[in-house]
C-alpha cells in the first residue's frame, strides 16, 4: 500500500460503505472459502503488517521494534465493489469468522455509486419497508349472532376465476342459444407472476414448474405460474403441463416465434395468456434483459445473439394507442388459439388503470386485468425508477374494483392484484387483504423467490444484484457455476410448503369471518385500519 | 337468533296460530320484535284479489298524505282495514298511529301494461312512500301488492298480536302466513330491517348471519333493477335473490338452492345438469351465501318453501298434514301449531335439499340438490 494514498473525490473509507465486512483473525484458518465465493469481489485476501514493540525487562536495554506479517482478510473501498450484504461469505465460512454488517449512518457510497455516468441500476427491491397492506387489520369477527367456523374442519371453497364471467342472464340466454362462451379457468387464487425464463435460472425455473406441477397433480391445488416475458422451453411448450401455466408476452415479443410454432404440436392449451403492458416497480420502462444474462440457452429459446443486453420497449411498437393495443392483442392472442384460452393484459397501477379498465369491461374477450403496484420486484430497473415511480396497489385496486361495481361488473371482469403482496412475510395476510379490497387472485413474484430459494435479497438494499447475473444464491443467474448451487428439487419442495402454509392461513383468517363457500371478494365490511386517510380512500372502517 | 315459523293452509287461518307457535319458541327470540306476511287472504281482500294492497303505519298526517299521492296517481281505494289501537302498547313498543291495509283499484290503462311493467311501477310506488315517510316520520310502508299484507313491529310477538287484535279480524284470515320472532343483535332496532322481506310477490325470512351480505348487497344493487334497495338487514338480500332467480333470470325455484349454495365442483362433475349447473355456480358466483341462514319463504301462486345454507348451523323444519302445513325454526313450535300431525313425516332439510309446499297443501315436496332438475331449467 502507498504511504501517500491518493485520496480522489470517490476515494472511500471502509467507514463509507453501508455494508461493512466484520472479520475475526482469531478464527480465520484462511482457507479463502469468503473470497473466492463473494459476489462482487468486495472482499480479498490482504497481506497485513504488524509491529510490536518488544520491551525487556528491566532497564538495561532499549525496546525495540519486531516487524511481522500476517494473512487475512480485506474488504475494498472502491465503489465498485461494495459489499452487498449478501453473507455469502459468512454462509460459506467454515469458521463463522467473517459477517458482513449494516451500517445505517453510511451513505456516502449512494454518492458514487453512479461511477461512469451511467445511473446504477438494481434488482429486486424497492428498498421501503413499510406497507399499508401490513397495517389492515380482519375485524368482522361472527360470534355473537353465529359462532365462527373452523379452519381446521371445515371445507373451504378457495378457488377463483380467471376469465370473463357472463352475467347470470346473459349465460342462460348463452345457454338457450348455445352462443360462443369466454373461456374461464377455475385457478388456486394465488398465482405466480411473470419472471421470464431469462431472468430466472433455469434451476429457479425448473424448480417453480416442478413445485406448481406437484401442486396441482398430487395436491388438487389449481395454482398456475405466468411465464413472464421471454418465451417457454419448448419441451414445457408440448407437455401436458402446460395447463398450468400462463404465457406471458410483452413488448420485446421475446420467445413468441417459439410458442407459435409450438401451438400445432400442443398437447393442451395453455391457462391463460398474460399481455404485459407495464409493470409496477418500473412503470412505463420496459423490461431489460441485461447481458451478462444472455447465455446459449437463453439466447436459442429467445431467439437472439447471446451476450447482448435484450430490452423491451416499454410500450408494444406496432401499435398505435393503449385502446387499440389492448383490443387487437386480445382479439388476435384469442384467435390464436381458437377462443378458448382467456386473454388479458397485465399494467402498472397508474392514474390510467381506470381507463385500461374501462376499455376492457366492454370487450367481450377481455378475460380480466392484472395490476402490479409499486411494490413489486423487478430484475432489471435503474434506482429512480424503482424508488420513485409507480402506484400503490390497494387504492388502485380498490378504484378498479368500485368502478366495476357501479356498472355491475365485478367478478364478471376479474381482477388480479399484484406488487408488495408478503414483502414483510405476512402472504396471506396481505393477499386477504386484497381479495377483500377486489381482487379475485392475486399475484406474486418476489415472495416466491425469497420462500422458494432462499434469495438474499431485502428491503434494505442488501444483495439486490439479480440484474447482472452474479445472483450468489443462483435464482437469476445464468452462469452454471451459480445456479448449480441451487437445488431444483429443493425449491419445488419449498415452493409447495409455502403453497400449503399460504392455504392454512388464508383459512384462518377468513374462517372467523365467517366465509368458507366462496371466496371473499369484495367483502370490505371485514377491513380496519388505523389510518384514518387510509380508511376514507379505501371505504374500509377506521379503528384505533 | 331470530326464530322462524311458516304456515300454509288450504283455508285461511288467523295469523295467531302463528304467533302462538313462535311464543313457543320464545327462548330463541327476545321479543325485540315481530315481522308477519300474509297472503292468500279471506274475506273482502280476496274478492279484491287483484288489487294491490298497501300495508303499512301510518299517522293521522301520513294518511292524509298518503290518500293525496294515491289520489295523484289514479288509484281508488276500495277497502281498507285501519286499526287504531286505544289501550295503551306494550312495553317497549312506540306508539305509531294507524296500521294500515288498503286495497286499491288501479287506474285506467294499466291493465295495457305488461305485467313485469305494473310490478315495477308498484315497487316504485311503494319506495316513494317509504321515502316519503322516511324524510318526515309519518309514514312506514312495508308492502304494496295484490293479496298481500306485511305487519312488523317492535316487541314481543304475543304482546303485539293481542294489542293489534290479530285474532278478531277475520279479514286478515290468510292462507300462507310466514311469521318471524325477532332477536335483536347487530344492528339497531329498524322495523324496515325485520323480517319477512318482500317484493314483487316474492318474501322471505331467515334466522343466522349472512357474511356474504356487503359483497351480495353490492351486487344486487348494480343489477339495476327497481326494489334491490334498502338493506336494512343482513338477509333482505335472499328475498332479492329469490326474486331475481325466479323473476329475471325465469328459474324455478329448485335452481335457488344451486344459486345460494352451489354444489361443489365434484359433485356437480357427477350431476346430470353439469353443464348448466357449472355456468350457474360461475355467473352467480356472487351470489353464494356463506350463511349461516335458513331460508323459508313464498312465492308468488303460493309455494312456500324451506332451504338451508350448506353448513347447516340453522336447523329447520317442515311438517303438517293433508290441509296444512308448518314450517319452523324448532320442532316446538310445529308442535304448538299442528299437534295432530304424524310426527314420523316431519322432514328437516338436510344442506342439500329444498322443500316446497304447493298452494294445495297435500304434500311436502322434497328437493335434492343432486337430483335432475326439471326440463324447462
Ligand atoms: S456479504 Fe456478500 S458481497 Fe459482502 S463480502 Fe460477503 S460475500 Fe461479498
Ligand atoms: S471463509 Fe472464513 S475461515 Fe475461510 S478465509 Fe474467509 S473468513 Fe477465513
Amino acid at each position: 500500500m502507498l504511504s501517500d494514498r491518493p485520496i480522489t473525490p470517490s476515494t472511500l473509507g471502509v467507514k463509507d460503505l453501508p455494508w461493512q465486512i466484520e472479520w475475526d483473525k482469531d478464527l480465520c484458518t484462511q482457507c479463502g472459502r469468503c473470497t473466492s465465493v463473494c459476489p462482487v469481489s468486495a472482499i480479498e485476501l490482504g497481506v497485513f503488517r504488524k509491529r510490536t514493540i518488544v520491551t525487556p525487562a528491566g532497564l538495561r536495554k532499549k525496546p525495540s521494534n519486531e516487524h511481522s506479517i500476517f494473512y487475512g482478510i480485506r474488504q475494498k473501498t472502491d465503489p465498485a465493489y461494495g459489499c452487498i450484504g449478501c453473507s455469502m461469505c459468512n454462509m460459506v465460512c467454515p469458521n463463522n469468522a467473517i459477517q458482513p454488517n449494516r451500517d445505517e449512518g453510511s451513505t456516502t457510497l449512494k454518492y458514487h455509486n453512479d461511477r461512469g455516468g451511467q445511473p446504477r441500476t438494481r434488482g429486486g427491491r424497492r428498498n421501503s419497508e413499510e406497507s399499508l397492506l401490513d397495517q389492515i387489520k380482519f375485524m368482522r369477527i361472527s360470534m355473537l349472532t353465529d359462532p365462527a367456523l373452523d379452519a381446521g374442519r371445515h371445507e373451504f371453497s378457495l378457488n377463483t376465476l380467471l376469465g370473463r364471467v357472463l352475467s347470470p342472464e346473459q349465460s342462460l340466454k348463452c345457454m338457450a342459444e348455445n352462443g360462443w362462451k369466454p373461456p374461464v379457468r377455475e385457478i388456486y387464487p394465488l398465482v405466480i407472476g411473470g419472471m421470464s425464463f431469462g431472468a430466472l435460472s433455469p434451476n429457479m425455473w425448473e424448480g417453480l414448474q416442478m413445485g406448481v406441477a406437484y401442486l396441482n397433480e398430487e395436491l388438487g391445488m389449481p395454482v398456475r405460474i405466468s411465464t413472464g416475458e421471454g418465451g417457454c422451453p419448448p419441451r414445457l411448450l408440448r407437455s401436458k403441463f402446460l395447463k398450468y401455466v400462463i404465457l406471458q408476452i410483452a413488448s420485446g415479443y421475446f420467445g413468441w416465434d417459439e410458442i407459435i410454432h409450438a401451438i400445432p404440436e400442443m398437447q393442451v392449451d395453455p391457462c391463460a395468456i398474460e399481455i404485459k403492458y407495464g409493470q409496477g416497480a418500473k412503470p412505463g420502462d420496459g423490461g431489460l434483459l441485461m447481458w451478462h444474462k444472455v447465455n446459449k440457452l437463453i439466447a436459442a429459446i429467445r431467439g437472439v445473439p447471446t451476450g447482448i443486453s435484450l430490452p423491451s420497449p416499454p410500450t408494444h411498437q406496432t401499435q398505435y394507442s393503449i385502446e387499440e393495443s389492448v383490443a387487437k392483442m386480445i382479439q388476435s392472442m384469442s384467435m390464436a388459439w381458437g377462443f378458448r384460452v382467456p386473454v388479458y393484459p397485465k399494467i402498472s397501477a397508474s392514474s390510467t388503470s381506470l381507463a385500461v379498465l374501462n376499455n376492457l369491461t366492454r370487450n367481450p374477450y377481455a378475460a380480466g386485468l392484472a395490476i402490479d403496484g409499486e411494490d413489486g420486484g423487478t430484475g432489471a430497473a435503474y434506482n429512480v425508477s424503482m424508488n420513485h415511480m409507480g402506484h400503490p396497489i390497494a387504492s388502485n385496486l380498490r378504484d378498479c374494483y368500485n368502478a366495476l361495481v357501479v356498472t355491475g361488473q365485478q367478478n364478471e371482469l376479474p381482477l388480479m392484484a399484484g406488487g408488495g403482496i408478503g414483502k414483510s412475510g405476512n402472504l396471506a395476510a396481505n393477499a386477504a387483504a386484497l381479495i377483500m379490497l377486489g381482487a379475485s387472485a392475486v399475484q406474486v413474484g418476489k415472495y416466491v423467490m425469497q420462500a422458494g430459494a432462499g434469495c438474499l435479497g431485502s428491503e434494505k438494499d442488501r444483495c439486490n444484484v439479480c440484474n447482472i447475473g452474479i445472483c450468489p444464491k443462483g435464482i437469476t443467474s445464468q452462469d452454471p457455476r451459480l445456479y448449480r448451487r441451487l437445488d431444483p428439487e429443493k425449491v419445488a419442495e419449498r415452493v409447495v410448503d409455502f403453497y400449503l402454509s399460504f392455504d392454512t392461513e388464508i383459512k384462518k383468517i377468513i374462517a372467523p369471518l365467517g366465509r368458507s363457500s366462496s371466496l371473499p371478494i369484495g367483502m370490505s365490511d371485514a377491513l380496519g385500519i388505523s389510518d384514518r386517510d387510509a380508511a376514507e380512500r379505501l371505504g374500509i372502517k377506521y379503528v384505533v | 337468533m331470530c326464530r322462524l315459523f311458516a304456515l300454509t293452509s288450504r283455508d285461511p287461518i288467523s295469523p295467531m296460530r302463528a304467533i302462538d307457535a313462535l311464543n313457543v319458541m320464545k327462548e330463541g327470540h327476545d321479543g325485540s320484535g315481530v315481522g308477519l306476511y300474509l297472503n292468500g287472504l279471506s274475506g273482502p281482500f280476496e274478492e279484491l284479489k287483484d288489487c294491490p294492497i298497501l300495508s303499512g303505519i301510518f299517522t293521522e298526517a301520513g294518511l292524509r298524505r298518503l290518500d293525496q299521492y294515491s289520489m295523484d296517481k289514479g288509484f281508488k281505494s276500495k277497502f281498507s282495514i285501519l286499526y287504531a289501537p286505544d289501550g295503551p302498547p306494550p312495553v317497549g313498543t312506540p306508539v305509531r298511529g294507524t296500521y294500515a291495509a288498503i286495497a286499491y283499484s288501479v287506474p285506467k290503462g294499466w291493465e295495457n301494461l305488461s305485467e313485469a311493467e305494473q310490478g315495477s311501477r308498484l315497487v316504485q310506488m311503494r319506495l316513494d312512500l317509504k321515502k316519503m315517510g322516511e324524510e318526515s316520520g309519518d309514514m312506514m310502508v312495508f308492502s304494496f301488492w295484490p293479496d298481500t299484507i306485511v305487519i312488523k313491529e317492535v316487541g314481543d310477538p304475543l304482546e303485539i298480536g293481542e294489542y293489534l287484535q290479530l285474532d278478531r279480524n277475520k279479514d286478515i284470515y290468510a292462507r300462507r302466513i310466514l311469521a318471524q320472532g325477532r332477536q335483536n343483535t347487530n344492528y339497531a332496532i329498524n322495523l324496515y330491517a325485520c323480517h319477512p322481506f318482500f317484493i314483487e310477490g316474492v318474501a322471505s325470512m331467515t334466522n343466522g348471519e349472512n357474511t356474504a351480505f356487503i359483497p351480495i348487497k353490492e351486487y344486487l344493487q348494480s343489477r339495476n333493477i327497481t326494489g334491490y334497495s334498502g338493506y336494512q338487514s343482513d338477509s333482505e338480500v335472499f328475498t332479492h335473490i329469490a326474486h331475481y332467480t325466479t323473476k329475471r333470470l325465469g328459474l324455478d325455484i329448485r335452481a335457488y338452492k344451486h344459486i345460494i349454495t352451489p354444489l361443489s365442483d365434484s359433485e356437480i362433475a357427477e350431476h346430470p345438469d353439469r353443464e348448466f349447473l357449472t355456468e350457474l355456480k360461475r355467473s352467480c358466483r356472487k351470489l353464494i351465501i356463506d350463511g349461516p341462514n335458513c331460508v323459508i319463504g313464498c312465492l308468488p301462486g303460493g309455494r312456500m318453501f324451506m332451504t338451508q345454507d350448506r353448513k347447516k348451523f340453522r336447523p329447520g323444519i317442515v311438517g303438517g298434514k293433508d290441509g296444512i302445513f308448518g314450517f319452523s325454526s324448532e320442532v316446538c313450535g310445529l308442535n304448538a301449531a299442528i299437534p295432530d300431525r304424524d310426527k314420523s313425516k316431519d322432514f328437516q332439510p338436510m344442506h342439500l335439499d329444498t322443500v316446497i309446499v304447493g298452494p294445495d297443501c297435500k304434500e311436502i315436496i322434497q328437493c335434492s340438490q343432486t337430483d335432475q332438475l326439471p326440463r324447462q331449467l
